[in-house]
């Protein structure tokens, strides 16, 4: 008996010395893109951070963002890693509200956050607090096919009118003036967006996506109307339904169509397409209401610090880490997005020096419709911009349910 | 004399409780780890998730109690009813893949050479994953590249874009799904007619019966139970849609190839999802539903072991 008492306590010591060396040393990130430009950022990143700590051991996880937006529920309850990435915005509300992020408005305080990030502060901001940090952002615009538009004479389209005028000739010479992908629904939501912000403004968005208007509201049906001039005289590709955002390239590679309404992102997949620099372009969304303060989308990706995690001082030094001018610049230049830092340089690439000026200078940044709006609108929302772009004629039946959900969502 | 009283006392009375009654304990013995595990597993998470439809819960949060206003929200929930039709669909239309595997079991049913092979390519889309069968078809039906348009574009038709469309969505995808059911039927009718006795199609030969006749009166009755398992297994299949959707469209567009299972998964667990008390109450109403079927699959198990005793 004694014996067994005794080998049992040498090993409960044992193991608690080796859990009191993991404590100090491990640092589990798990971070949500594996696609090969990302992943390299990331752990350039890492490497980096390791030089710099020698002392933490770092250990990766890298997942599928799809899967890591189901495993996120489960391993910030369960088995929490010391950072994770995730949304700023609404899609970051759950979770604060149910205690399961670290606050870390200290940290920006500390590390002067509150002046170089000031960008995406306000939407990583809830209940008085700062969440997280980002690392990088997008702008969104509409990227085009330069040389289809140089052959048949258009210029970058300044206001509705020249758009509506560009789409008209592009659709006589036989070519679909928008490609569009909306089987994942997102997609057609970044074009709602644009309309509203460019017909309402920043505060009609943020009062929609706060539930403080109507969908059923005039300013709103206003820009579903604008919609239906693009939708009507088929200025979108057919079947967008059935395609992803990437199947919805090869309409725009092939010449089929000159226009999408993307995330900076997708530059890469035009490239990877066997498009050429010189082919594609970019301009910002024309203006439809004159005179109104030209808000932009510019979605933002951060770290945040579980508050299951184990290792909360590792965990701090990193998200200060990764917001370094200097890291921003180097990760930002090969993922090739915008670093949020802004003493970081941008990349050399005409996407982001556009870029870079189109959100610098934009009255406001919204984040995206389904990252302001809380996830249930998001989602019959969506639904409902799928279904009015294949059935217009629908309009009044869907924005009368959008009132019905919006009303229960934010009771 | 001592000696003779003595063995009354002996081994009848040290034989234990359990040696008694061996034989009726023993069955319950082997029962007992699969009763708890089927009783954790199976019924608690049945009560457990009609007891979450009466809460407004997201999953991580503290959960409201709102009584029967998720099931008030269901009653007037355009989408719910849009996956009820599906479902009832998928349940008729799936059925199709009973005598359509009937049929090729009987085309297969004969002695040729090679006849192993044909078989065995008949039954190939049952072993292939309902998820390469779900990816094969969605670039089949692909109005632009796939072989569908093509079809439709030889004869000067614009092509329709199955998926992408209310009207087509469901019937193209029950259509994928029927594909690999079909050779699930077929292996299923193939075991059952090689059971089906000569001497008994000899003897209809005989009466002079052929054909429709002879399938209908004397090799069917015979087939009876590898039918009952074909629809029991048909009805399960369509009821497991939840692959083909989640692969073909999911649920899209807008909603509309939906069926109740895909409907609660999005609603309580899909990224846009967390409402745990709605899809519940989902979950619940499908659970009612299959109790029907499940109450008439018990009832024929019973009445068949009945007679068989």
């Amino acid at each position: 008996m004694r014996s067994i008492l005794k080998a049992s306590l040498a090993a409960l010591v044992t193991s608690s010395m080796m859990t009191a060396a993991a404590f100090a040393a491990d640092l589990v990130i798990n971070f949500d893109d594996p696609n090969p430009g990302p992943k390299k950022g990331f752990e350039d990143a890492v490497a980096k951070f390791k030089e710099a700590n020698p002392d933490i051991n770092v250990i990766v996880n890298i997942n599928d963002r799809e899967a890591h937006k189901t495993a996120i529920r489960n391993f910030l309850s369960a088995d929490a890693p010391d950072v994770t990435t995730w949304y700023p915005g609404n899609r970051m509300a759950p979770f604060v509200d149910a205690g399961l992020f670290e606050p870390v408005t200290d940290l920006w305080e500390q590390e002067g956050f509150n002046e170089t990030l000031a960008a995406i502060k306000p939407t990583m901001s809830r209940n008085g607090e700062i969440w997280g940090v980002p690392y990088s952002y997008y702008q969104w615009g509409i990227y085009y096919r330069k040389d289809i538009f140089d052959e048949m004479g258009i210029s970058e389209p300044q206001t509705w009118d020249e758009l509506l005028a560009a789409s008209a000739k592009l659709k006589e010479n036989g070519v679909t003036p928008f490609t569009i992908g909306t089987k994942f629904l997102w997609t057609a939501a970044g074009v709602f967006d644009y309309l509203n912000l460019r017909t309402n403004g920043y505060d009609v968005h943020n009062d929609l996506t706060a539930g403080k208007i109507k969908y059923t509201d005039p300013r709103i049906v206003d820009v579903f109307e604008k919609w239906k001039q693009l939708i009507e005289p088929g200025y979108f590709i057919e079947n967008h339904a059935t395609m992803s955002w990437q199947d919805a390239v090869a309409p725009f590679a092939n010449g089929e169509a000159a226009m999408y309404v993307m995330g900076n992102f997708s530059v890469d997949a035009y490239l990877n397409a066997g498009l050429t620099m010189d082919q594609i372009d970019y301009f910002q969304f024309p203006e439809i209401t004159p005179g109104l303060p030209r808000a932009e989308e510019a979605p933002a990706d951060a770290f945040f610090i579980p508050s299951g995690a184990k290792n909360k001082e590792d965990a701090r030094k990193f998200l200060a880490f990764v917001a370094q001018p200097d890291v921003q610049t180097e990760w930002n230049k090969t993922i090739g997005q915008l670093p949020v830092n802004s003493e970081s340089e941008i990349g050399d690439n005409k996407f982001l020096r556009e870029g870079f000026e189109t959100v610098s200078t934009a009255a406001g940044l919204a984040q995206f419709y389904d990252r302001d709006a809380p996830a249930e609108m998001a989602k019959a929302g969506m639904e409902g911009f799928q279904e009015f772009m294949i059935k217009p004629e629908r309009m009044d039946a869907i924005l009368q349910r959008l009132d019905k959900i919006q009303e229960r969502v934010y009771k | 004399m001592t000696a003779t009283a003595l063995p009354d006392t002996d081994p009848p009375v040290t034989r234990s409780w359990y040696a008694r009654n061996k034989l009726a304990i023993t069955p319950w013995l082997f029962l007992i780890p699969a009763m708890i595990f089927f009783l954790i597993y199976v019924i608690a998470p049945i009560f457990q998730s009609i007891w979450i439809s009466f809460y407004e819960w997201d999953g991580l949060g503290a959960a409201e109690w709102v009584g029967a206003r998720n099931y008030v929200e269901l009653m007037d929930d355009d989408r719910f009813y849009t996956s009820l039709w599906n479902n009832v669909l998928w349940l008729l239309l799936y059925m199709l893949a009973v005598p359509a595997g009937l049929f090729v079991a009987l085309f297969l049913n004969q002695t040729v050479t090679g006849m192993r092979i044909y078989k065995s390519m008949f039954f190939f889309p049952f072993v292939i994953s309902q998820v390469v069968v779900g990816l094969i078809f969605t670039w089949f039906y692909n109005p632009d590249f796939g072989v569908v348009g093509q079809v439709w574009q030889f004869f000067g038709a614009t092509p329709p874009s199955i998926l992408g469309d209310e009207r087509y969505v469901t019937y193209g995808i029950i259509a994928a799904g029927l594909w690999p059911q079909i050779a699930y039927c077929m292996i299923l009718y193939l075991t059952g007619l090689n059971n089906v006795a000569a001497d008994q199609i000899e003897a209809g030969r005989l009466d002079g019966a052929k054909g429709w006749k002879m399938l209908w009166y004397v090799v069917l009755p015979q087939l009876k139970p590898a039918t009952f398992i074909a629809v029991v297994v048909t009805v399960i299949g369509a009821l497991r849609s939840f692959d083909m959707i989640a692969i073909m469209t999911q649920g899209g567009p807008y909603g509309s190839s939906n069926v109740l299972a895909y409907y609660m998964y999005e609603t309580a667990l899909s990224e846009y999802g967390y409402r745990m008390g709605y899809g519940s109450a989902i979950a619940t109403v499908l659970f009612l539903i299959m109790l029907i079927y499940i109450s008439y699959f018990l009832y024929r198990m019973y009445q068949d072991e009945k007679g068989a005793r």
